[in-house]
């Protein structure tokens, strides 16, 4: 079976056009996934994608804005399609919103939509063709939620370079975030504020050529 | 009281990859923490979160889960590392243990490559 799955991207990757390319933002719940699709597509677009908020679970669809096209120093072009993704969770509690100020009705609408979110980014999984993991600089990035996201891009030869956000917080330690994955590139950025997002452009033409 | 409940790899090694995580998962909603012997393949751990969601309601939040696995040696000679690597496709993957429990009883696991702790939630 895994093989098999392994042929078919090869040869879907083979076939498809550099413009299909899909870079999808994946990570835990509140790591900065929509603020970093927003800082792209203002960056590159002028205009923003997804609405965010600091209540976990904001994003509770898949988003897709095609055709992004950004250019580095050298003059060089890169078209893909930007997939932004429900945060993945283990645990959903409806009455976790309603601390941050829902409503109960609307608390367990939300909580249920974001169930229906995690299991989308699960199965988008197979269609992505890079990955940017976005994580919090902050928290301690030993997660299980974190390892399983990187271990199954792993098992699928999906390329990953990984965005730890927030650089800007004092709590920030992005050396944790290297030591925890030392395999992977890992860039500091603060999406929010677009600092150092330069270096994570010029780590998406790595990752998408 | 928290309850834990070890299962032997081999009593899931014979199981087809939903079976195994619905088996996990029964035993976790019976409001119970598993010590699994050795860890699940990776696509089993995406499915396994999938089917929680699949599953979460009121009362089922979802599960906390962790794999605490032997750091694997960088310096190890190709030879054990081949050897390591076939006996894992030929037996499973048995080596650490998975635990995964309840979210209404485990607040959060904390682990670092040293030390694994398990916050209950409080009683309220």
């Amino acid at each position: 079976m895994a093989f098999f799955t392994t042929f078919k991207r090869f040869f879907s990757r083979l076939f498809r056009s550099k413009d299909d390319l899909k870079l999808g933002l994946y990570g835990p719940p509140n790591g900065g996934k929509s603020t970093l699709a927003n800082r792209i597509c203002t960056d590159w677009l002028g205009e923003e994608m997804s609405s965010v908020s600091n209540v976990p679970h904001e994003t509770r669809e898949i988003n897709i804005k095609e055709n992004i096209i950004i250019k580095n120093k050298k003059g060089k072009q890169l078209s893909f399609n930007l997939v932004d993704t429900p945060g993945i969770a283990t645990k959903i509690d409806y009455e976790d919103f309603i601390k941050k100020g829902i409503n109960e009705p609307n608390a367990k609408k939300r909580a249920k939509e974001a169930t229906k979110g995690v299991i989308e980014s699960i199965k988008w999984l197979d269609q992505m063709d890079s990955v940017v993991v976005v994580l919090d600089a902050t928290i301690d990035p030993y997660s299980q939620v974190n390892i399983t996201i990187i271990g199954n891009l792993a098992a699928r030869n999906i390329p990953v370079v990984i965005a730890a956000n927030k650089v800007d917080l004092k709590k920030a330690d992005l050396d944790r975030i290297k030591a925890a994955f030392p395999q992977y590139e890992v860039v500091g950025i603060s999406a929010r504020y677009g600092q150092n997002m330069e270096d994570f452009y010029n780590e998406l033409f790595k990752l998408l050529k | 009281m928290v309850t834990f409940q070890f299962v032997p790899y081999q009593e899931i090694e014979g199981l087809s990859s939903a079976k195994r995580i619905n088996k996990l998962l029964k035993i976790v909603k019976e409001n119970k923490i598993v010590l699994l012997q050795g860890r699940l393949k990776k696509e089993e751990e995406a499915d396994l979160i999938e089917i929680t969601m699949e599953e979460v309601t009121e009362k089922f939040k979802g599960v906390e889960l962790s794999v605490i696995y032997p750091e694997k040696s960088r310096e190890g000679d190709m030879l054990s590392k081949m050897k390591s690597g076939f006996m894992n496709t030929l037996l499973g993957d048995r080596q650490g243990f998975t635990v995964i429990g309840p979210a209404s009883i485990i607040k959060k696991i904390e682990k670092n490559p040293n030390k694994i702790e398990l916050f209950t939630q409080e009683k309220k």
